[in-house]
């Protein structure tokens, strides 16, 4: 076990924590975008900036989620320096995606109500945090989707920008984990319609041989069927029949 | 070039590089010297023969500068937009390029004869502003002498 | 070619191809670097070998295609050895009269001679031109002299040995040496080399990989280029060192595929000295192991920084990640690395030939040796300068730059790249050395040095690198992303006549946040050319902004606005 102090509080957690998830743990409130449990840290919204001061006086800003706690560690959470960086970042995120509620929420949150900066189109929610791409990867294992070109012409997106990919199978854990709802996924008469923020992809729904309810797609049961080495009938009852 | 040809392409350079995946980079390099761009067919094939996700290789093809995905011209010009250059006149000259040919940076003529590029810094900033044709660099340009210079090109 | 398997018979090598050659025969050193190509030096080399056939004169007279002699402004530069007559502009048509007037009769051209601009006297020999005298040519020291795809040349001027005397030394011992040295990175970052060294030989784990990073994306700063292109041995026999202290087998040349001609010289020479025996299994016989694979960029600024080449380097986008966690302990494939950059590499050789106490003569308190520096933009003699650490800006502009060309004033000069700052006149006494230019809010950087005179817009400028570093950035964070775009669009607005003074204020905010919550350098510093522009040249955005007028003469404003 690990002892720090954040906001002058004082913390223990077990080693290999990181300051995020730490000052979580002891609710206390640290924002962030990027972060999702189910994947590696990226580190790339910067709300989660924390000022340290480590064991051997040195100071510096850090994103907890990827800071890992040390011992005698000095945590601060909400100096005056961190809530101007937190404005501006979300101030830049108003511009980005002037459409977003969770956007205007959390800057509410903050004190911030409107952007000082030139406002932008198109974006449709999408902050980049590359969420979605990373859980197609490093949890579904198919990584149909990812980020294209660079700076601010990088958008998330299907390969070559279609409205298909052949390694999608459908399962709309991107959307579950995006966190601005830039990605739905609409069933309807036995199609479904994931929405990315640039592209879209249909989807033939299974449907189930006892109670007729279109349960997933073809190609995530032909998936699950494939990479488990199951029988495909198998999947021919919803699991609620079963 | 018939899908079998680009498949070949692809096929020596990832013997070349001993299906190496963390040699995407030069492996791409290595096809786009051949066939001058990176169509589709190349990605995917690349993908499959190096075991890694389209996506990724759609990701590092649209990343680097250095790749195109559409067809480029027989001569690749590449205006240096370098600090030096800069400070000599550069953009000046890349206008002047862009109105003699009708296209802007990034774009190919419809003839497929020139393609037009910036970069920053090919390292001979003593004859800034350069435009470098293909392996030929013309140094001290002047959007003045931009229209003989193009008309050495065929 | 039967490899080297003891030092004796690098020696006797050596020793051999030294024997060879006639210290007193006249030889025709063509300077055909990148720029001179540019200049047509080619032609000029083909010329000379094609004349000396005609003319029977092989046995009088060699000719060298040589590496960068860095007086780019001045070439295609010709310097006949051993005299070290130096000839300047020459072209094709003086070939024949350069081979019948001074091999023939030893009598010097007057109008292919370097006019000193001062005394408008003319000079002969190499060591007097002014560029040339006030410098002290150590790492460039031989590019002049060698052929760089020759490893012979390279040998014949001592190549190697440097390495021979090394390994001999325990790893502890090199460290040691290098520590004593004061040798700090020439990559921008100053970080004392042999700490990096010595942490990436302690770090936890069996592999550890050893890169140079040959990237070199500042715009306008070649010094690299030159070095790998001119002389890539002196940059090999750095790396094998180093690799032997940090106890490395595998090296990775990360090198711009915008350097053609640096890369396949590069190539040339890992080809040649893994024939050798120079690189590859059992060195020399000593039992060490190391390879160099060569990787090319792809056209991406960003991956000058090093978990970004990094991420290339393992066939990924060039994307950093925090360095909370050194590079020297989780680096390439999360294994110990050491990057370091070109010039780091070269200077290793002379510090182990010569002795740390030496190199540590050379030099500040604080930045021992010599740095080079692009000395390019509105400066009489373009080119690359190598001065030892401490000389004042004031002399590299104009006793080695010859000032101002086309009788315009100073106005400022940017060192540090993207990520440094401007300096004006008034500081033009600073010494050059890593903390001195920090102090004043620009940076030594990896020695590109921008002169800009008095028709120049300090405003411009600073859009000018906003607008490429925006197109530089990897787009992974918010701040570096967002912000850079939003701080185009106000330098824009300024420039063109749509400015307010609450933008300056907004740059400021902007700056501020990118330099605290951007991921890597790319972001945190890319304020510094805004910053110190409008630190020392405030009055320019004032004048854009309140009196919509350009006082450098430089942006086309829109005509005052009738209130």
């Amino acid at each position: 076990m690990v002892k720090l102090t954040i906001d002058g509080r004082a913390i223990t957690a077990e080693e290999g924590t990181t300051v995020l998830y730490a000052a979580r743990d002891n609710n206390i409130y640290i924002p962030s975008l990027c972060e999702n449990e189910a994947v590696a840290p990226y580190g790339a919204c910067r709300l989660c900036l924390v000022e340290i001061t480590t064991a051997s006086g040195r100071k510096r800003l850090v994103t907890s989620c990827i800071y890992r706690v040390e011992e005698g560690l000095t945590v601060l959470t909400n100096t005056e320096r961190i809530q101007k960086i937190r404005k501006v970042l979300l101030e830049l995120l108003l511009a980005r995606c002037p459409e977003s509620d969770v956007i205007r929420d959390m800057a509410k949150k903050a004190g911030v109500t409107k952007t000082r900066f030139n406002k932008r189109t198109g974006n449709n929610s999408c902050i980049l945090c590359a969420n979605c791409a990373r859980t197609c990867e490093e949890v579904v294992g198919v990584a149909a989707i990812s980020l294209a070109r660079r700076g601010v012409d990088r958008e998330l997106t299907t390969p070559f920008n279609e409205d298909f990919t052949d390694a999608c199978i459908g399962c709309g854990s991107c959307a579950y984990s995006c966190p601005t709802g830039a990605i739905t996924v609409v069933d309807k008469n036995g199609t479904r319609t994931i929405n990315w923020p640039h592209n879209r992809m249909e989807f033939a729904m299974k449907q189930c041989s006892v109670c007729g309810q279109y349960w997933a797609p073809e190609k995530q049961v032909e998936y699950i069927a494939r990479t488990s080495g199951t029988p495909l009938e198998d999947y021919d009852i919803c699991p609620d029949c079963r | 070039m018939a899908p079998e040809e680009l498949k070949e392409k692809v096929n020596q350079a990832l013997q070349k590089h001993q299906h190496d995946k963390s040699l995407l980079v030069d492996i791409l390099q290595d096809i786009q010297a051949e066939i001058g761009y990176l169509p589709k067919e190349v990605l995917e094939e690349t993908g499959k023969g190096l075991g890694v996700p389209l996506s990724r290789v759609y990701s590092v093809a649209t990343f680097f500068k250095a790749f195109s995905l559409t067809p480029r011209g027989r001569h690749l010009i590449n205006v240096c937009m370098g600090t030096a250059c800069h400070v000599r006149g550069a953009d000046k000259v890349l206008e002047q390029i862009e109105e003699e040919l009708g296209i802007k940076r990034g774009e190919t003529t419809a003839d497929l004869k020139f393609t037009l590029e910036t970069v920053n810094c090919v390292g001979a900033c003593a004859l800034g502003p350069i435009v470098v044709i293909g392996e030929d660099y013309n140094g001290e340009m002047t959007p003045e002498a931009v229209g003989s210079v193009l008309k050495n090109y065929n | 070619m039967a490899k080297l398997m003891s030092f004796s018979e690098l020696e006797a090598l050596r020793k051999s191809i030294v024997d060879k050659r006639d210290p007193d025969k006249a030889v025709i050193t063509v300077c055909n670097g990148t720029g001179c190509h540019a200049h047509g030096c080619k032609a000029v080399t083909e010329a000379f070998q094609d004349e000396i056939k005609k003319q029977n004169l092989s046995a009088k007279v060699d000719v060298r295609a040589s590496g960068c002699h860095g007086f780019c402004e001045r070439g295609p530069l010709v310097v006949i050895k051993p005299r070290d007559i130096f000839y300047q502009r020459v072209r094709v048509k003086d070939v024949p009269e350069i081979l019948s007037e001074t091999i023939g009769k030893g009598a010097t051209i007057n109008r292919l001679l370097y006019t000193d601009r001062k005394t408008s006297e003319k000079v002969t020999f190499e060591y007097d031109v002014p560029f040339y005298k006030h410098q002290k040519r150590l790492v460039f020291g031989n590019n002049g002299s060698i052929d760089p795809s020759s490893i012979e040349d390279y040998l014949a001027v001592g190549g190697y040995s440097a390495l021979a005397k090394a390994l001999r030394m325990t790893p502890e011992q090199i460290i040691a040496e290098v520590r004593k040295s004061g040798l700090r990175g020439r990559g921008g970052g100053g970080f004392p080399t042999a700490n990096k060294w010595e942490s990436t030989r302690n770090a936890e784990g069996d592999t550890r990989y050893i890169i140079c990073n040959a990237d070199e994306g500042d715009p306008g700063a070649y010094m690299d280029r030159s070095l790998v292109e001119g002389n890539p041995h002196s940059v090999i026999e750095g790396m094998i060192i180093g690799a032997f202290a940090i106890g490395g087998h595998d090296g990775y040349i990360y090198i711009r595929n915008e350097y053609p001609l640096a890369v396949r010289h590069v190539r040339t020479a890992i080809e040649q000295a893994g024939a050798y025996g120079l690189l590859g299994k059992n060195i020399l016989g000593s039992g060490f192991d190391f390879n160099i694979r060569i990787n090319r960029g792809g056209g991406a600024f960003v991956c000058g920084e090093s978990t970004a080449l990094m991420a290339s380097l393992e066939g990924r986008v060039g994307e950093p990640r925090a360095k909370y966690v050194h590079t020297s302990e989780q680096g390439l494939w999360n294994k110990p690395t050491n990057l370091n950059n070109v010039e780091t590499w070269a200077n290793v050789p002379l510090i182990i030939n010569n002795g740390a106490d030496w190199f540590s003569k050379i030099g500040t308190a604080g930045s021992k040796g010599t740095k080079i520096f692009s000395l390019v933009g509105n400066i009489s003699n373009t080119g690359l300068v190598e001065v030892p650490m401490g000389i004042t800006l004031r002399e590299i502009i104009f006793d080695i730059g010859g000032g101002i060309p086309k009788g315009r004033n100073f106005k400022a000069v940017q060192t540090g790249g993207p990520s440094g700052g401007v300096i004006p006149e008034s500081l033009l006494d600073l010494p050059v050395d890593f903390d001195e230019l920090s102090k004043v809010g620009s940076m030594m950087g990896s020695g590109g040095m921008i002169v800009m005179d008095d028709k120049s817009c300090m405003v411009d400028f600073a859009k000018f690198y906003i607008t490429f570093l925006e197109g530089e950035s990897c787009g992974k964070c918010l701040p570096c992303r967002e912000g850079l775009q939003q701080m185009r669009e106000i330098l824009t607005a300024i420039t063109e006549g749509r400015g307010k003074m609450s933008d300056l204020k907004l740059l400021e905010e902007l700056s501020d946040t990118l330099r605290d919550a951007a991921l890597c350098a790319l972001g945190s510093s890319a304020p510094n050319p805004v910053m110190s522009s409008l630190k020392y040249f405030r009055d320019e955005y004032v004048a854009h902004i309140k009196d919509r007028k350009c006082p450098a003469g430089v942006c086309k404003l829109e005509a005052a606005k009738v209130k």
